[in-house]
């Protein structure tokens, strides 16, 4: 009876008796948020909720119990990504570090000038910045001399493997199959989600690239696109004349875009399963009104999709974009599929070189090297993942 | 003072990059948005709404509204008809190479069924190419280092979702965030550490200490530094949090050890993610290229699959032999994919999970 008279009364009173006045709610609101207890924290304070807790739980007790749990984790942590992570980072300061004999000369930045190509080095090994050295053209050929203090010119050799090759293709990549590889997935996640029949079929078709293995569909997509392969005879260009692939002898003077194109064909189809899972499993926990509030407004397919669903999605898509521009700042393993070794097997072209791939490349080479592109790689990933968090900033709705 | 704690708790869906960044929820976000002196000010007590009514007549708009459903509805089909399209297309064609003569596939008029079928390519895989070696290699890098990961990640995402200690945030909050770090900053110094090991004499392949094979100290080094991973750390705590406490406190009441009640209660509840971490990992291993490569520089017969698979079947002359290399691909993607049949809730559930929940 109690119970029954309680949730009578209680609704009526202010909702009937007191109108309600917004900016008092407000401005009570705000009062609760800045004074009382739900004060804005910084970060180390959040990070550190850990020590409050402890001192009033009964949980004192599982202290070194709870660290037992923890070390196999944290040693195998401790020794294969917290050391390393720090000692790649000094290799990249040393100056010819040999890891045979463990010496170094001292600490030095020319590692990573001379992977910017901007310290190079004369045939008797001394050290020359771009700067110092004077340019000349001949044969459409560029050669950079120094002239030492005895007036000789010396020729002086840049390393342009990242310069070149590298950081453009990594780029290249990264622009040109991040945004179209979200659009496709993101129109087949929409008509997944809006369909019925064959759903479930068409869902597990759209996800088997993701079990598949990166080196061996890499070498089928080389069988589509060899020069008498499908590709061509389909779309009527003579063989020869395209090489979208060459394995094994390397791709000499041939168009760079050509393998390109077929690089990106390739990291778009292998990258689409993940980011496919994702927005339908976002699009599945969108409120169904949403849509039909739509549906009231008499908006248009069109509209619905770009009005409601994408900022409805924005979490989603702001996961998606920061992954998979992680990852393709990453290729490493599609070039070798599709293309084999071609820096090693093929002649020593670079053309489709990758930042990591000049990293693996420079473990057997010059360490210091590799370490300081790894560097530069991480700082280039956390500049694109801010840029990415900030616009999010105004863009995403959670 | 009740709701908003509640609500707070509730409305927390953002993802672990969204709480390391220290993001605002939706909550949040509208609080700031009503704060505001321009929201504030806004005026309602004399605004109405007014609907308009259209001229349109409810029959033909409903007919219309019929014939734009049908037409979206054959367009959608269609779109998603044609996308898997693409997408299978490369497994019929690596399907109909493997059973290809290298005649027929370097010829200029290409065929979308081989003419004769020849199913001799995949003899000669076995025969010119040591394929079972290679999956027992892979097979035994790849339990041990699956079982070894999902021991260390019970522990820690045990400790992580149960246990208190002092400083337990900070420590998950940096194993978080080494995951945003790339792999390639950890890889060179793991190659110089696995290299100075002192039974591993790199360059030449001699051994130095006899107690240990040189074999098992290659397998070594394809193994254990893969025995921890942040990620499914994360993965399994938060399972493992979804667990109700009363049943850690009824555990207790039985007299039940921390131990206990990890193996006779979180673990069998956690099976579905055990279950996707285990088929995730084998096949992680099975796909794995990179560090393997480098550590078999010398040695070739410890290689796993997938670089056995890229170095193979090209002949002299550097031309690829087309028919055994997708015959040789079809042996390598099919346990793949008998995996993903028989396991398909699990992987994509596995898979998902990254993405949604925070």
């Amino acid at each position: 009876m109690e119970q029954a008279t309680q949730t009578q009364v209680k609704p009526a009173t202010p909702a009937e008796n007191t109108p309600i006045d917004s900016t008092e709610l407000h401005r009570n609101a705000l009062d609760r948020d800045t004074k009382g207890g739900k004060q804005p924290k910084s970060f180390f304070k959040r990070l550190f909720k850990g020590r409050e807790r402890v001192s009033a739980d009964a949980g004192e007790k599982n202290n070194w119990k709870a660290w037992l749990y923890l070390a196999p984790s944290l040693i195998l942590l401790a020794v294969f990504t917290f050391y390393p992570l720090i000692n790649t980072i000094v290799i990249a300061f040393l100056k010819d570090y040999n890891y045979v004999t463990q010496t170094n000369s001292g600490f030095t930045l020319d590692n990573f000038g001379t992977v910017l190509g901007l310290v190079g080095q004369t045939s008797s090994q001394t050290t020359v910045y771009l700067w110092q050295c004077t340019k000349q053209v001949t044969d459409g050929v560029t050669h950079y001399y120094f002239s030492t203090s005895s007036g000789v010119l010396t020729e002086v050799y840049f390393q342009t493997d990242v310069i070149k090759y590298a950081l453009p293709n990594t780029l290249l990549i990264t622009f040109i199959t991040v945004p179209i590889s979200i659009i496709i997935s993101l129109l087949i996640s929409i008509g997944l989600n809006s369909i019925k029949a064959f759903k479930k079929v068409l869902q597990t078709i759209f996800f088997v690239p993701y079990v598949t293995n990166a080196i061996a569909v890499g070498m089928v997509f080389a069988v589509l696109f060899d020069s008498k392969g499908i590709i061509n005879f389909v779309f009527g260009l003579s063989g020869n004349n395209s090489f979208w692939i060459d394995q094994g002898a390397g791709l000499g003077n041939k168009p760079a875009w050509m393998p390109m194109f077929a690089l990106c064909v390739y990291i778009v189809w292998h990258s689409l399963p993940f980011k496919i899972l994702i927005f339908l499993s976002g699009l599945q926990n969108i409120d169904k009104q949403y849509y039909d509030a739509a549906k009231i407004d008499c908006a248009g397919k069109w509209k619905t999709m770009m009005n409601v669903t994408v900022p409805l999605l924005s979490p989603q898509i702001l996961y998606i974009m920061i992954t998979s521009f992680i990852a393709s700042f990453k290729e490493y393993t599609s070039v070798v599929g599709l293309f084999g070794m071609p820096s090693t097997d093929g002649g020593g072209t670079k053309n489709m070189y990758t930042i990591v791939y000049y990293i693996y490349e420079q473990i057997k080479g010059n360490v210091g090297y590799g370490g300081a592109a790894a560097v530069l790689l991480f700082i280039i990933i956390m500049i694109f993942t801010a840029i990415q968090f900030q616009v999010s900033k105004k863009r995403v709705y959670y | 003072m009740e709701t908003p704690k509640k609500t707070s708790e509730n409305a927390d869906t953002r993802n672990f990059f969204q709480k390391l960044f220290k993001m605002k929820s939706v909550t949040e976000k509208q609080a700031e948005r009503e704060a505001k002196a321009s929201y504030q000010a806004i005026d309602t007590s004399h605004m109405s709404l007014v609907i308009k009514e259209g001229r349109v007549n409810a029959a033909s708009l409903e007919k219309a509204q019929k014939v734009a459903h049908i037409l979206g509805t054959i367009i959608t089909y269609a779109f998603l008809l044609f996308m898997s399209l693409v997408v299978l297309f490369p497994f019929y064609w690596m399907i109909i190479t493997s059973l290809k003569s290298t005649q027929e596939i370097r010829s200029l008029h290409q065929t979308f069924f081989p003419t004769n079928v020849l199913w001799s390519n995949y003899i000669t895989v076995f025969n010119s190419f040591d394929f079972m070696t290679y999956v027992g290699n892979t097979l035994v890098v790849g339990i041990i280092s699956t079982v070894g990961t999902l021991l260390t990640t019970i522990f820690a995402a045990f400790a992580f979702a149960r246990l208190n200690f002092r400083g337990k945030n900070v420590i998950f909050a940096i194993l978080l965030a080494t995951m945003m770090i790339p792999g390639e900053m950890m890889v060179i110094t793991n190659y110089i550490t696995v290299a100075r090991l002192p039974w591993y004499e790199f360059s030449t392949g001699k051994i130095v200490t006899g107690w240990l094979t040189y074999k098992d100290s290659v397998f070594g080094a394809m193994i254990i530094p893969f025995w921890v991973s942040v990620f499914y750390i994360y993965l399994l705590r938060q399972n493992f949090k979804q667990i109700p406490n009363e049943l850690y406190l009824a555990a207790k009441v039985d007299g039940k050890s921390d131990w206990q009640y990890l193996w006779k209660v979180m673990v069998p509840l956690a099976a579905p993610t055990l279950i996707s971490i285990f088929i995730l990992k084998l096949m992680g291993t099975w796909n794995s290229y990179v560090w393997p490569q480098l550590v078999t520089t010398n040695n070739e017969k410890w290689r796993l699959v997938t670089n056995a698979l890229r170095g193979s079947f090209t002949t002299t002359s550097g031309e690829p032999q087309y028919g055994i290399q997708m015959a040789a691909t079809i042996l390598v993607t099919v346990p793949l994919l008998l995996l993903f049949i028989f396991f398909r809730k699990y992987i994509m559930r596995g898979v998902g999970r990254a993405g949604i929940k925070g």
